[in-house]
């Protein structure tokens, strides 16, 4: 059992690092200003590599894996939870191609996502909410050789942004409901996205409507087989939405708990930085934990994933562990800048916004709790 | 004549974002084992350089760097990078060289390594910053310099370049136009090669290490060459070659410290030209 990243790691995490601080740095200001996803990041984001983690070789990318994927994450998250948010949903719009697309739909598209020329994105979640997929609306019946599809997808993060969607559709009510999942793309005739959403944090990454008004696809763009649907959604969620969340969460910890001891190390009160007061360096013990803790959680559910082998407790574990913790760390990093804390200068208030973004989003907590309850109670 | 073969010389230095290095009391050098080691910036540009000219004239980008192991993940970084060889000069009778001893062992090691066509290096690293390493590696190695390239175009023979100079006396070979800073301005110089030049920052935007780079770099080891393996007599490397002897290592004096004069703008201004009076700036 070692915990050590290896060469190669590192020198992932130093390249996503310096990635971050040189290309998104100089851009958090204006995004959270303009809610816009610069075009030099996501140009960035294709040239280095990083949407290619994911994806085979064979198909365009370079299938570093879901580890180094966290180790990215986490680096961009540290910097932007926007963009680790757009990257990370980025991966979640290629992972059903990669494991239920045809060769002919990998070749498709597969390549081109590698490269970031173009981007996809998973929807699901409808106004009848996310939590229960199986009450989607969203239907899709055969004419002829087609599908036709009506319905609207809601909080779909990249709705404006996907080139390619993978979503999900009521293809069957009888004898029991029956979902599957359809590749749709920009342009489509009957497809477009629609309303977009503003969130109180995740300022940059895109979120809103998917809306499918007769939109006429042939077979060729249906992903699995029919009756597939839950079980391809499930399976992206499970095993690249929640780390992916996972990955953003380690970027608000290490970046709440830096700026807190950045902070607590300059600011005097009593005649001395308040790092020597014990209250705040509980805060920063407990900070410096939960980051360590989550870390473990996400990598070694991550290595599992990489090995094949079935990952989706662990999932679920350092997802709902690193939200949370990120939720207390940022909050934590507020009350350790006490009034600076409530400034828009200071970066915490933005930990602290993204931060409550990350429960709800592929998964809540309780729906993780239910998960991990299923594995103890057996 | 067989491929091309560029040498790049790169240096792994303290994290410069990490603070100011710091000193080892006794031997009064740089401590480098102590902190995390980056590749210079200035090197950096080397080899972005490097694979530049690769990508046009084709030919074999080897890194050569003379440091502790602890410099190794700054090789492994020059082959993620796209280099095609890397190697490390190691060995505890390099330790304590100065800047006379650290160019003959980089010296030693890459005519160890055969023919070269041309070698490039940063102008100066950001912890030692003498500057020196590169036009002392040129004399040594016998071959013309250039310091602080700001652009480098390679030519086969005397094919006349957009500069105004006359090339018709180059005759055969491969040779370099070169545009170097200088203390007012810009020189350009034409250049046979083999030569070495020293790079400015201005001279491209080092592009980052990539996935794709790391993938690629899997499976391609750093060289590791030592003493016995170069040929380097013990009394010529490491502290027992260095002429330069350190008597003491100081902080920078304090900041230089400014005055405002405030009150009346003609007064002020009759006061201002007293001072530059008084310290001899005005006549």
């Amino acid at each position: 059992m070692d915990f050590k990243l290896t060469e190669e790691q590192e020198m992932i995490k130093k390249s996503a690092r310096e990635f971050a601080e040189t290309v998104i740095a100089p851009k958090v200001a204006a995004m959270e200003e303009t809610d816009e996803m610069p075009e030099e990041i996501l140009k960035g984001l294709g040239e280095y590599g990083f949407l290619g983690l994911t994806i085979p070789t064979e198909y365009g990318g370079n299938g570093l894996g879901h580890v180094a994927r966290m180790i990215v994450l986490e680096e961009i998250g540290r910097v932007s939870a926007a963009v680790a948010m757009t990257l990370q949903v980025l991966a979640l719009g290629i992972e059903p191609i990669v494991q239920f697309g045809t060769e002919e739909q990998k070749n498709k598209y597969l390549p081109g996502l590698a490269k970031g020329e173009l981007f996809s994105t998973v929807a699901v979640t409808e106004a009848s909410g996310g939590s229960d997929p199986t009450a989607a609306q969203t239907r899709a019946h055969k004419e002829g050789d087609e599908w036709v599809i009506n319905g609207r997808k809601v909080f779909i993060t990249n709705a404006h942004l996907a080139d390619v969607a993978t979503v999900f559709a009521r293809t069957a009510d009888e004898p029991k409901p029956s979902f599957s999942c359809f590749l749709l793309e920009k342009g489509m005739e009957g497809f477009r996205p629609g309303r977009k959403e503003h969130k109180v944090g995740f300022k940059g990454c895109d979120t809103g409507d998917l809306i499918m008004e007769n939109c006429r696809v042939p077979e060729s763009q249906m992903l699995g087989k029919e009756g597939d649907g839950l079980k391809i959604a499930l399976k992206a969620i499970s095993e690249v939405g929640r780390p992916g969340m996972t990955g953003c969460a380690l970027g608000i910890l290490a970046a709440s708990l830096e700026a807190a001891v950045k902070f607590a190390n300059e600011r005097i009160l009593y005649g001395k930085p308040i790092s020597k007061l014990q209250a705040i360096q509980f805060k920063i013990a407990n900070m410096y934990t939960d980051l360590e803790a989550a870390r473990l959680l996400a990598w070694r559910a991550a290595a599992l994933k990489d090995r094949g082998e079935r990952c989706d407790v662990e999932m679920a574990m350092a997802k709902v562990f690193s939200s949370e913790a990120a939720v207390r760390a940022a909050n934590a990093a507020v009350e350790i800048h006490g009034g600076y804390g409530c400034m828009m200068e200071y970066p915490t208030q933005r930990y602290l916004r993204d931060a409550s973004l990350l429960a709800p989003s592929a998964g809540t907590s309780d729906i993780m709790r239910i998960v991990i309850a299923r594995a103890a109670l057996g | 004549m067989g491929p091309f073969k560029i040498v790049v010389c790169v240096k792994a230095v303290p994290d410069p974002k990490k603070g100011s290095p710091s000193f080892d009391p006794v031997t009064k050098t740089v401590r480098r084992a102590a902190q995390d080691l980056v590749m210079n910036l200035l090197d950096r540009h080397a080899v972005e350089e490097a694979l530049r000219i690769r990508g046009g004239f084709g030919g074999k980008v080897t890194v050569v760097s003379m440091g502790p192991p602890e410099a190794m993940p700054v090789l492994k970084e020059s082959l993620a990078l796209g280099v095609d060889r890397a190697v490390l000069l190691s060995d505890r009778a390099f330790a304590g060289a100065d800047t006379l001893a650290t160019s003959k062992t980089l010296a030693l090691g890459i005519r160890k390594l055969g023919q070269f066509d041309l070698v490039l290096a940063g102008s100066e690293s950001s912890d030692g910053a003498t500057g020196q390493v590169g036009p002392q590696l040129a004399e040594i190695l016998g071959i013309p310099f250039v310091p602080k390239a700001v652009k480098i175009e390679l030519y086969n023979g005397a094919k006349p370049g957009p500069s105004s100079i006359d090339h018709t006396e180059c005759g055969e070979g491969v040779f370099a136009m070169v545009t170097g800073e200088v203390e007012c301005g810009l020189r350009e110089y034409r250049v046979r090669l083999p030569a070495l030049f020293t790079v400015s920052r201005k001279i491209n935007e080092p592009k980052g290490v990539t996935m794709m780079g790391i993938l690629g770099s899997r499976g391609k080891e750093v060289e590791v060459l030592g003493a016995a393996d170069i040929g380097a007599s013990p009394g010529e490397v490491g502290a027992k070659g260095s002429p330069t002897l350190i008597r003491a290592v100081e902080g920078p004096p304090p900041g230089r410290q400014g005055e405002i004069i405030s009150g009346d703008p003609d007064e002020a201004v009759r006061a201002l030209v007293e001072k530059l009076r008084a310290k001899g700036v005005l006549v």
